[in-house]
């Protein structure tokens, strides 16, 4: 007996809230971003999971699942590169990378 | 079951924990070092999954680019910033009981959508020449997306020089 | 011959055999008894592989210092044992009893765990690469792609033998390294590409088996003009890989004290070291496999010993480049990387996929299958 699908979208759950806490509680900026690619971690499982337990009608989209985790995993890759060069550049300009204290444009 | 039906079962607990374990060490630990040093261990149980799954090329990739690019991106920052040197303090900001608070709602939510539904599974046999399918696929159902892509990262390599440059 | 060729494989079955039937006894069902045979079976194909690698690795530290010797006009080790030959146990002696010091202010954790994260990925590529005809130990059909993956993570632990060391050498070798490793990944990757595209397959045992023609000489280097400019570009990238000289700014003696292993001493060490050999050693089994055709040769040898002379002539040449090439300079090595080795890489891509190589060209012409 295979794992149900329900377990894989159970753990992939768990990620993703594991990451939004902390996209959304942490002071260091590298730390929201380590949030943020947990979340994208945990949306890959989603993918990858339902393209082995259900099948499409139409086979052209027989590997859709793949290849959408595979842009997933792309786009990553390159708002991680952004991200980390906007903090570096936020570093240099601040000499900080809490949040709390680049809040210049707060009311 | 089989032999190799259970340890297929038992891989996933194993693999399963150990993403999980990682990432709750890369969201709690206070010094940032220790975060992306579990942040690592989690891709590596997420590789671990696909594999589990009979998604090998998507495992490798994701050890390629997760492990080998970004995991060494975000040491990079990690020790440009000297996040270390600021040392003490919480890891938290003013507003994490709301953050967990909504993270534990959404993970009931989320649950109670994933184990209540009854999904209706059709397994997929699934062949061994992946790799020849993504590879036509690519070029030809879904060549604009691919070609979109490549602009992304065209314009996000050229983004991130300009904008970490001294 | 064939007695010859199949020789382990044939062992690997009488074995199988042999603890099939010493399980039989037991009252086992069918399918725990076959996972319990595969299991041991898998063990001892490890524990095979582990030792001949480092059997491997002694041979080819005691063959670097009598190479360096001779090259510099001098005698080399030749007292420890006829030749020397037991210089390198006595190397392994010392590196065992040496103390293990780790600075003050420095991270234990990232300290001691960077060596084991340089060890272990040297060791898991070595699951894919086939020795002989049916000898290997996984055939996954993403081979080629299995060990690139795994040899980007020790980037990482040269990343963390760098920052954990507390000192500005340390960190300065660290991250040179990571960034040399890091960009001669490319060229690298595009030449191993140039051969898949070549070949269909990423199975490193496919890509071996369809050298087999001219009596298993058809060879990927013979594949002009695509063969050889590849070969020379992944060799060259594979050194920069692997921190050889000319490439070796990261741990460059007279430059940098160590570099990234400046403070690390006895196993530790010796883990970096024998981390170094291995990927050494990997990368030219990886050089044998995907251009001078794996364990293919003309059939007055067994197919591993073939395969065994075509990475010992790849680790000789490396060897000879050590001795005789002065370093490059850190802008210079990237500047290599970047204007030079990537544009030629991606030109031979571009080459590869018109299908203007000579095998293309004499199947047109129908000279071949």
């Amino acid at each position: 007996m295979m794992i149900p699908l329900n377990f894989y979208l159970l753990l992939a759950a768990g990620l993703f809230c594991l990451g939004l806490f902390g996209a959304l509680a942490r002071r260091n900026a590298i730390g929201i971003l380590i949030g943020i690619e947990l979340m994208l971690n945990a949306v890959n499982i989603n993918l990858i999971a339902f393209w082995r337990y259900i099948q499409p009608a139409d086979p052209s989209m027989a590997l859709a699942g793949q290849i959408f985790a595979l842009f997933v995993i792309t786009l990553a890759a390159a708002e991680a590169a952004i991200g980390l060069a906007l903090v570096i550049a936020i570093y240099r300009s601040r000499d900080t990378v809490n949040v709390e204290d680049v809040n210049l444009m707060k009311w | 079951m089989t032999a190799d039906l259970f340890l297929i079962n038992v891989a996933f607990y194993v693999v399963g924990a150990i993403a999980l374990v990682g990432a709750l060490i890369a969201v709690t630990a206070q010094n940032i070092l220790r975060a992306a040093l579990g942040l690592i261990v989690s891709f590596i149980g997420v590789a671990g999954v696909y594999f589990v799954l009979e998604a090998e090329f998507l495992g490798v990739v994701q050890i390629l680019i997760y492990v080998g690019a970004i995991a060494v991106l975000i040491l990079f920052a990690v020790m440009l910033t000297r996040g270390l040197m600021r040392g003490t303090g919480s890891a938290y900001n003013t507003q994490w009981m709301g953050a967990a608070f909504i993270a534990l709602i959404l993970f009931l939510l989320l649950g109670v959508v994933a184990l209540g539904t009854r999904w209706n599974v059709v397994p997929r046999q699934v062949g061994d020449d992946v790799i020849p399918q993504i590879g036509t696929e690519l070029m030809t159902t879904y060549l604009l997306p691919f070609e979109a892509r490549s602009l992304l990262l065209l314009a996000v390599l050229v983004g991130a020089i300009v904008i970490a440059r001294e | 011959m064939d007695i010859l060729n199949s020789l382990f494989t044939n062992l690997y079955d009488w074995l199988a055999a042999t603890i099939h039937s010493l399980l039989a006894g037991l009252g086992l069902t069918k399918d725990a008894e076959s996972a319990i045979v595969a299991a041991i079976m898998g063990l001892i194909v490890v524990t095979v592989i582990l030792l001949w690698m480092v059997l491997m690795v002694l041979i080819l530290i005691w063959l670097e210092r009598k190479n360096a010797a001779r090259v510099q006009d001098r005698v080399g080790p030749n007292r420890v044992g006829p030749w020397g030959l037991l210089q390198p146990v006595a190397d392994t002696v010392k590196m065992f009893i040496k103390e293990d010091i780790i600075p003050t202010n420095a991270d234990k954790l990232v300290h001691t765990l960077a060596p084991i994260v340089t060890m272990a990925p040297a060791v898991l590529a070595f699951a894919v690469i086939p020795w002989g005809k049916g000898m290997f130990p996984a055939d996954l059909n993403i081979g080629v792609l299995w060990v690139v993956a795994v040899g980007s993570i020790g980037t990482l632990g040269i990343f963390m033998a760098g920052y954990g060391s507390n000192n500005k050498f340390s960190l300065l070798g660290g991250m040179r390294g990571v960034a040399q490793a890091v960009s001669y990944e490319i060229p690298q990757v595009l030449t191993i590409v140039t051969i898949v595209l070549m070949t269909g397959t990423m199975s490193l045992v496919k890509i071996v088996e369809s050298q087999g023609g001219w009596g298993g000489l058809q060879w990927y280097i013979f594949a002009f003009p695509v063969g050889p400019i590849a070969f020379v570009v992944f060799y060259l990238s594979s050194l920069a890989e692997v921190n050889r000289t000319p490439f070796d700014i990261p741990e460059g003696e007279s430059e940098i004290v160590a570099g990234h292993h400046t403070e690390y001493s006895g196993m530790k060490w010796g883990l970096f070291y024998l981390a170094e050999y291995f990927n050494f050693f990997l990368v030219c089994c990886l050089g044998a496999i995907l251009f001078f055709g794996g364990w293919q040769g003309p059939g007055f040898l067994p197919g591993y010993v073939w395969f065994i002379l075509k990475v010992y002539f790849l680790i000789w040449v490396g060897m000879w480049i050590r001795m005789t090439w002065p370093r490059f300079r850190v802008d210079q090595l990237m500047g290599f990387a970047w204007k030079v080795l990537v544009p030629i890489a991606l030109l031979n891509i571009l080459l590869a996929g018109l299908r203007f190589d000579l095998f293309s060209l004499l199947r047109m012409m129908g000279l071949i299958s």
